[in-house]
């Protein structure tokens, strides 16, 4: 279990001054994996100093509970220091995850990555 | 009843015989994923469709992650049982830890408005929307799930 490689979860590039994330992994379920996926996205704001950030969901075709509780804090800690969380290019299935738990209310949600550039 | 025979209609009550898969989990994350796959493929040869497929794999993801981390704390000397029969109809899970717990009713509303910040308390409600059952025994450390095959086109 712990031999596994700890590779990089996140494809994260800089447009402007937004921090465009996008995911490795297409089921974003196993524990482990959202451990080390909420680490990387924490330390984008705690270490890094990144305060507008766009997470783009397109390779994302699974999301567990336990993801959305990190993506939860991670609003939280944007919000604390002044930043922005946006979200964007959600598959329908994945939205209603969103939708079911409400999250769709907490959450900026846009469509498409250019939209979500803009509304920053 | 006697409390063995109390646990074991906890567990197989609804089955119909002999076509009842049993299997004991230790509380290993991977397991989860293995038990996943298992049943997956057996839902993918009766021609579930996409749709309920991922419904059962999130509802079992959450089930399951409870009771490893929830329910046993990790703890690797503890197992978790599973009961589960697919049919061409339905599917039925029972899912058993060895931790001591919870009244589902005291899990804080997590859609809640004032709630919608709090990181957990999600898994319960993607169970109850994705499966046409949850159900929870007395103790709060058996969970009961099912699924009636969706027909639509």
């Amino acid at each position: 279990m712990s031999s596994q490689p700890r590779r990089r979860r996140l494809e994260v590039e800089e447009i402007g001054d937004v921090t465009v994330v996008n995911f490795v992994d297409r089921k974003i379920l196993d524990e482990q994996n959202i451990q080390i996926i909420g680490e990387q996205l924490f330390s984008l704001v705690d270490e890094v100093g990144r305060r507008k950030i766009l997470l783009n969901f397109g390779n994302v075709e699974y999301l567990s509970s336990a993801a959305l509780g990190k993506l939860i804090t991670l609003n939280k800690k944007l919000q604390a220091v002044g930043g922005r969380l946006i979200l964007c290019n959600i598959d329908p299935q994945i939205y209603e995850v969103f939708e079911i738990t409400k999250l769709n209310k907490l959450f900026n949600i846009q469509k498409e990555e250019q939209a979500a550039l803009q509304a920053f | 009843m006697s409390d063995d025979a109390q646990g074991k209609r906890d567990f197989a009550g609804s089955f119909p015989d002999g076509e009842v898969c049993h299997r004991l989990l230790s509380s290993d994350l991977q397991e989860v994923r293995r038990l996943q796959e298992e049943i997956d493929l057996r839902l993918k040869e009766l021609k579930f469709s996409e749709r309920d497929r991922r419904g059962i794999r999130l509802a079992l993801e959450e089930a399951l992650v409870n009771a490893i981390k929830h329910g046993n704390r990790l703890d690797q000397s503890k197992k978790v049982y599973v009961c589960y029969c697919v049919r061409p109809e339905r599917f039925d899970i029972h899912i058993a830890d060895e931790g001591a717990g919870f009244r589902p009713e005291a899990v804080p509303d997590p859609t809640a408005p004032e709630n919608l910040e709090r990181p957990s308390g999600r898994g319960l409600v993607l169970m109850r929307y994705y499966m046409t059952e949850v159900e929870y025994n007395a103790q709060g450390n058996v969970v009961r799930m099912s699924k009636v095959r969706d027909r639509s086109p």
